[in-house]
């Protein structure tokens, strides 16, 4: 047998095999179809196109946080700062609303905010060779404490504009959707176009699966790197924005430990920390399951709400240590 | 030995090649130096458009200098380098690759989670609508990879596929750009055979479309397989130039590893062949058969107390694979060790410490010395690991056991509290030595013990290690310096391309030269 047929002889013959890149995130498909059908038996209404409606509406904010987050991990970081940046962005939008600042002005400062603190934690990161650890634990201590300065308690909306887009919704029989919904399937469009249609989003991945290939590929590892920090920057500021427009109001110390709900998600979607495989689809059903857990504790009833963070753990327990089992049979 | 002047091309052939074509790179004077070192001294070096062109050299030789002050990683202090007819300094990897000079390294430095059509094309990928262009990513990768004769599908991902054919889509993705020169650097260390057969039909079919390719390689029959010339570098200094036709195998090792001065062994005590073990004396550690797969190949090698075994060969010969399978530190898969007649099975190195047995690393900054804790600290700290951390070693007998290895091997500065980091390569070797010393292993393996360290320490380490050789101690000694290796041995075993060719007694009449002939030939010879 010649070489050229030995080497390509496991590849002539293929028989239709499911590409192991896609086994966590069909895994995590699996777990949220299974908590659905689960609950849809155990309790009435729980299949209702209101609790489905819920599901969403209360997490919209979550969903643009992961897929923001699914950027940094992707390339082998973490950015703790996102909960923090969240709660700098809501009270900037709800102390300049109520200072009389026009919507269309406000919004966009508040998402900016957002965008430069992950520049600074970025470049920090990038240049000065801050482990993304360190550079966004201060970042999220910086975000949180620059909350106070702008409003030390929860200060209500009352800004008419404003009050009008929470109102905004679209409505077939009782399914519902807010406008908060709509913004983040938008978040996720452009974030799947951009890490599958994008030199940018490839080198992403380039990153996250060995730095000095990608740097050897001739691909901009620099600015590719700094770059998802501000994506993710960008992403916190913009659900801050949701979430005051959830809440109506922005409270100082809101989204205390959310960067870690965020993570978590990320990583029941299949994303491995370590950087360079994972979906941002897997991330939104990171968040769906995380969702559901909530839900079916509610409904539940006699549990406390801490089972949510006991479920959440024996989870993120159960992923993580089966990717390790993917990658470990990959090598 | 008369060291050949540099700038010597002495073939007729590589002058009539000269004048029919033009060279597509034409390096001239190049001088690289780093911080107190003189990498490369005006080297030239000329590659043809199609031609194979080995660039040969031990290790420190210059050729990874060279390489990269061409592709301009490293800076160059002096000389020309004047690609296609035009004079070039390029900024880097990228840089020399958007201008027709690809690279790759010995690593594969592709990214193994992305698909194989992505690491062919991304940097020239097709485009539509503003975005990546998937389809006809997949269909160009296809035409690049049909190039090299690789059936694959773009589609999968990288780390898939074999080493081998992760390489071939390194060269492929050199190739997108249209390469006028390939650099192929040691491509072929983790290959088999026939991956080494399919890579060399890729590489003569670039030849034949006229790419020039500088190719480095360990191997000597790969060269004479694939090589139309061959540029021999030593100590960052051009020997020769020639054409491969005409450069026996013999000549080509002796350019390379020859100049080592007399004056610099000649301190140093000459031990030669002075362990004669009598008939009855047991071996203290056999090897029968032991090999494993891509580093060793099966071989037997008894080891007797109170004798220095050296082992000879080119760099990447397997000399250092060989001895990390006496020690445990990778795994056989063929063969076993046996010791007092019975099989001794070693799977990690503490184990092999349990056996006292001792291995001093070739790469002593990285696995060897602890450059933050003291010199006392650094020597007992072996011992502490054979004791177990249940059991500390009492601090008076510490400090004694320091204070007399310090003594017996002279290490300077005499202070037991200084940082290990801060002492010469010499005097670190020397502590590294004094950490296996103290845990009075019954087998030592030395590998480099002797490299990047000044005369005096050298002297001093070679000395000390015959002295423990003749207190019964089984030493195993690698050096690439074949006079030292001579000198200090009572039993040569010649390594050639990851294979034991000969095992030879340092009687009275071996010289230098006949080492060499053995390493060139394989031992067939003889």
């Amino acid at each position: 047998m010649s070489t050229a047929t030995a080497l390509a002889g496991t590849r002539t013959f293929r028989p239709p095999k499911l590409d192991r890149r896609y086994l966590p995130v069909l895994g995590t498909m699996l777990v949220f179809g299974l908590m659905l059908v689960i609950g849809g038996l155990r309790y009435d209404n729980f299949l209702s196109p209101a609790v489905i409606s819920n599901l969403f509406i209360n997490n919209a904010h979550l969903i643009v946080l992961a897929a923001g987050m699914t950027f940094v991990i992707l390339t082998g970081g973490i950015d703790l700062s996102v909960g923090s940046v969240l709660a700098l962005s809501s009270v900037i939008t709800a102390t300049l609303l109520n200072a009389g600042w026009n919507v269309a002005l406000v919004l966009p400062l508040a998402i900016a905010a957002g965008s430069l603190l992950g520049l600074g934690m970025g470049v920090m990161i990038q240049y000065f060779e801050v482990q993304p650890f360190v550079a966004t634990l201060a970042g999220m201590f910086l975000a949180r404490g620059l909350c106070f300065v702008f409003a030390p308690e929860s200060v209500p909306i009352r800004d008419e504009g404003f009050i009008a887009l929470t109102n905004w919704t679209m409505a077939s029989g009782r399914w519902r959707l807010t406008a908060a919904v709509v913004i983040a399937a938008l978040v996720l469009l452009a974030s799947w176009w951009v890490l599958h249609r994008s030199r940018f989003g490839r080198t992403v991945y380039a990153v996250g699966g060995g730095e000095q290939s990608a740097t050897l590929m001739g691909l901009r590892v620099e600015r590719t790197k700094v770059m998802v920090y501000v994506i993710s920057g960008t992403c916190a500021g913009l659900a801050g924005v949701l979430f005051a427009m959830f809440s109506r109001s922005g409270y100082a110390l809101t989204g205390v430990g959310m960067e870690l709900d965020a993570i978590a998600a990320v990583v029941i979607g299949g994303t491995l920390l370590t950087g360079g495989t994972g979906f941002v689809l897997g991330s939104v059903l990171g968040v769906m399951v995380l969702g559901l857990i909530q839900t079916i504790i509610t409904f539940e009833g006699t549990l406390s709400s801490w089972w949510t963070k006991i479920v959440i753990g024996v989870l993120l327990l159960v992923f993580v240590i089966l990717q390790r089992i993917l990658t470990l049979r990959r090598t | 030995m008369i060291a050949p002047t540099p700038h010597q091309r002495q073939n007729a052939a590589t002058d009539q090649l000269a004048t029919s074509a033009r060279p597509v790179v034409e390096m001239t004077g190049i001088s690289v130096e780093f911080p107190g070192v003189k990498a490369l001294n005006s080297v030239d070096f000329r590659l043809f458009p199609g031609e194979v062109h080995a660039l040969m050299g031990e290790n420190g030789a210059g050729k990874s200098t060279l390489i990269k002050a061409l592709t301009g990683v490293n800076q160059i202090s002096a000389g020309t380098i004047v690609v296609d007819g035009k004079q070039t300094l390029f900024g880097g990897p990228a840089d020399a690759r958007e201008r027709g000079i690809s690279t790759v390294y010995q690593e594969v430095n592709l990214c193994g989670n992305l698909t194989v059509a992505e690491n062919i094309m991304l940097g020239n990928e097709p485009r539509r609508f503003g975005g990546l262009d998937w389809k006809a990513m997949r269909a160009q990768a296809r035409v690049h990879l049909e190039r090299m004769g690789l059936d694959i599908d773009p589609a999968s991902s990288l780390d898939s596929h074999s080493l081998a054919v992760q390489q071939l889509v390194a060269i492929s993705r050199a190739m997108v750009v249209d390469a006028k020169v390939l650099i192929l650097d040691e491509p072929t260390s983790s290959l088999d055979a026939d991956e080494v057969e399919q890579l060399f039909r890729v590489m003569r079919r670039l030849r034949e479309e006229g790419v020039g390719i500088l190719f480095v390689s360990h191997f000597l029959d790969q060269i004479y397989a694939i090589s139309d010339r061959i540029t021999v570098l030593r100590n960052g200094q051009l020997v020769q130039e020639r054409m491969t036709a005409d450069l026996p195998q013999r000549e080509l090792v002796s350019l390379m590893i020859a100049g080592t001065s007399d004056a610099e062994v000649g301190v140093a005590t000459e031990r030669r062949g002075k362990a004669m073990r009598t008939e009855d004396s047991a071996p203290l550690l056999q090897a029968v058969g032991l090999g494993r797969k891509g580093a060793v190949e099966p071989f037997d090698l008894d080891l007797y107390p109170g004798e220095v075994i050296g082992l000879a060969g080119l760099l990447g010969s397997g000399r250092t694979e060989l001895a990390r399978l006496l020690y445990g530190a990778d795994k056989s898969d063929s063969g076993q060790l046996r010791a007092a007649g019975s099989d001794l099975k070693l799977r990690t190195p503490r184990q092999a410490l349990a056996q006292k047995i001792a291995y001093t690393s070739e790469d002593r900054k990285g696995e060897g010395v602890v450059g933050e804790l003291t010199v006392a600290e650094n020597i007992i700290l072996g011992l502490q690991a054979a004791r177990g951390w249940m059991r500390p070693l009492p601090k008076t007998k510490a400090k004694q056991i320091v204070e007399a290895y310090m003594k017996a091997l002279g290490v300077r500065p005499a202070n037991p509290d200084a940082l290990l980091k801060n002492l010469s390569g010499g005097n670190q070797q020397k502590v590294l030595l004094a950490r296996w010393l103290a845990t009075a292993p019954k087998l030592l393996l030395l590998d480099e013990p002797t490299r990047g360290i000044d005369i005096g320490a050298k002297t001093e380490i070679m000395n000390l290690v015959s002295e423990l050789a003749d207190q019964g101690m089984a030493v195993v000694f690698i050096s690439a310096e074949l006079e030292e290796v001579l000198r200090l041995s009572d039993r040569i075993a010649v390594m050639r391309d990851h294979k034991k060719v000969a095992e030879i007694p340092t009687t009275r009449d071996v010289d230098v030269p006949q080492l060499i002939e053995v390493i060139a030939n394989g031992g067939e010879s003889k």
